[in-house]
């Protein structure tokens, strides 16, 4: 008993320290950060609640949170309807399914920074891939990244691009739960295609929907490698994202103190967007 | 009918399939282009060239960036398997103090975002004198909490009476994890090696803020700063240096897909 009480003890403890380290203290200065001036050079100078006055009146954090959601509003819905669409598709009997799934799951393991650097050449004005086909099919070529109206709507469609093989396997994962006798029963029915997927697909699907929100809102809200490679934020700030600002604080403003505090500032949203998501969708399934 | 929708079916995944790899493929056929021909759509190059790659190359320190990026994400998946397992090992078979609490900020650090303590941990390694060096790309990731969970998870279900048994022959706690369990544990090990591996290698922010100096960059880094600061000039050139970062993790997908895909789906929810 003391043995593997020590044993124990010893065997955890380095992560307790790197816990304590890596963890617990950043999270604890985070909160002291927000109360500091400081540039990294000289010491820290107590700031009271400077920090967090600014913030609440800045336009261009503001801006971030916004782009923000626009940047959800398409990504979030775009993203449910390609996966649940992709997963049902390789649902069933399938010549070469596993080649399927790897090809949709292959931009996951790619890294955002070659997407990003991939997909600005795609969405290039003259020489982009995606304006060569449109002008071959005669249609007007799209400034999709340097039209403030389209730019940040792009990069949420290559986003959704990005992961969307990611939510397949959580939605293939739910599909294979919905039990065979309920399929056959609503077959026997005679429940059309939509019938079944409206009345029995769908709100079996419940939980993975939910998990597919919560995981690509979170996502949405850590956007940065994308509208730093292939935007820069703009145009006309509109695809500024809040850790695109966070990074250019920290990085080239050294206003440390300012950077956690749009930190913490986000880590808060993030919380309170995703327990407002939880809540609608729990009301709209007790209807 | 029947037929129809079938070849219907097969007509929509590959159309689908082909959005997903059409654009890799074309990336890939770029940097064999010259400079005029990067906007067609053909795959095969008019005029082979290996230009885009040698003034890769020849610009920025990419073969010194291919071997920090190989060190740095070796050196953490080894850490994470090793010293996740220790930890794991001791978190599920092992009663001590402090193992409850332990076990509850591990859970709770996953519910935390990581923007909320990187100011903190960029001072931290700044006040440290990392900044510039291996330890501030390697040290934060040694250990990593969805890894101890799964590693957990796992150890939970090997049955007691090995350890039992083991014990008996006066057999170390560490003996017992490296000789037995390690044997049993293959695929939850092999599961977090990929994604821990994949994360760092994939890793671009963390870097941004703590290396500047240009030989002791990461792949991803090292892209990201030569794409953007004009050093490609052309665009085969900059998606010349994303093959660096690309080809190895293809060719690594196209032989253990069924593991890539179980071991990032996994942590993407676990984590």
């Amino acid at each position: 008993m003391r043995a593997e009480q020590r044993s124990g003890s010893l065997m955890a403890a380095p992560y307790g320290l790197y816990l304590l380290v890596f963890a617990v203290y950043p999270m604890v200065f985070a909160v002291v950060l927000v109360f500091l001036q400081w540039d990294l050079v000289t010491a820290p100078t107590f700031a009271g609640v400077d920090n967090v006055r600014l913030l609440a009146h800045d336009g261009r954090f503001w801006r971030a949170v916004a782009n923000t959601f626009v940047f959800l509003s398409i990504h979030v819905p775009l993203q449910i309807v390609t996966a649940l669409g992709l997963a049902i598709a390789l649902n069933r009997q399938l010549v070469g399914r596993s080649f399927w799934r790897a090809a949709f799951f292959l931009p996951v393991v790619i890294s955002g920074a070659v997407v990003a650097i991939l997909w600005s050449n795609l969405y290039a004005t003259d020489v982009g891939l995606i304006n060569r086909v449109l002008v071959r099919i005669g249609l007007a070529p799209v400034p999709w990244l340097t039209d403030p109206a389209t730019a940040m709507p792009a990069i949420a469609v290559m986003v959704t691009w990005k992961n969307v093989g990611f939510y397949v396997i959580i939605y293939l994962a739910g599909l294979q739960y919905i039990p065979r006798s309920c399929q056959e029963a609503i077959e026997l029915e005679g429940a059309s295609a939509w019938q079944r997927f409206r009345y029995l697909t769908l709100p079996s699907l419940l939980p993975q929907t939910i998990l597919v929100i919560t995981l690509s809102t979170i996502n949405g809200f850590q956007l940065f490698i994308e509208p730093y490679v292939m935007t820069g934020g703009g145009p006309l700030r509109r695809t500024y994202s809040v850790v695109l600002y966070l990074y250019t604080n920290a990085f080239a403003y050294q206003k440390m103190g300012y950077a956690a505090t749009i930190g913490v500032a986000l880590a808060l949203i993030i919380g309170i967007v995703v327990l407002i998501q939880r809540r609608v969708i729990g009301k709209a399934e007790a209807l | 009918m029947r037929i129809f929708r079938r070849i219907a079916l097969y007509a929509a995944l590959s159309l689908a399939a082909l959005t997903f790899i059409y654009p890799f493929l074309w990336m890939a056929s770029a940097t064999f282009k010259p400079r005029g021909e990067f906007g067609s759509l053909a795959l095969i190059p008019e005029h082979f060239t290996l230009d885009n790659y040698r003034t890769m190359w020849a610009r920025a320190p990419f073969g010194r960036a291919l071997l920090n990026s190989t060190l740095v994400a070796t050196t953490i998946t080894l850490s994470v398997l090793v010293f996740g397992s220790i930890t794991a090992y001791a978190m599920a078979r092992l009663r001590f103090r402090g193992s409850p609490v332990l076990n509850a900020a591990t859970l709770a650090i996953l519910l935390v975002p990581g923007q909320l303590t990187l100011i903190p941990l960029y001072t931290l390694i700044v006040q440290l004198g990392w900044t510039d060096t291996y330890a501030a790309l390697i040290v934060p990731y040694l250990f990593n909490a969805t890894a101890i969970l799964m590693l957990r998870q796992f150890f939970l279900q090997i049955p007691q009476s090995l350890i039992d048994a083991a014990r008996m022959d006066g057999m170390s706690e560490m003996r017992i994890l490296f000789t037995i369990f390690w044997p049993l544990s293959k695929p939850v090990l092999s599961i977090v090696a990929i994604f821990t591996f994949m994360g760092s290698w994939n890793e671009v922010l963390w870097p941004l803020l703590v290396v500047r100096e240009a030989h002791l960059m990461t792949l991803p880094q090292l892209l990201t700063v030569f794409a953007l600061g004009g050093g490609a000039g052309s665009v085969g050139v900059s998606l010349a240096s994303a093959m660096v970062l690309v080809v190895p993790v293809v060719v690594a997908y196209m032989f253990l897909q069924r593991n890539f895909i179980e071991s990032m789906a996994g942590a993407g929810i676990k984590g």
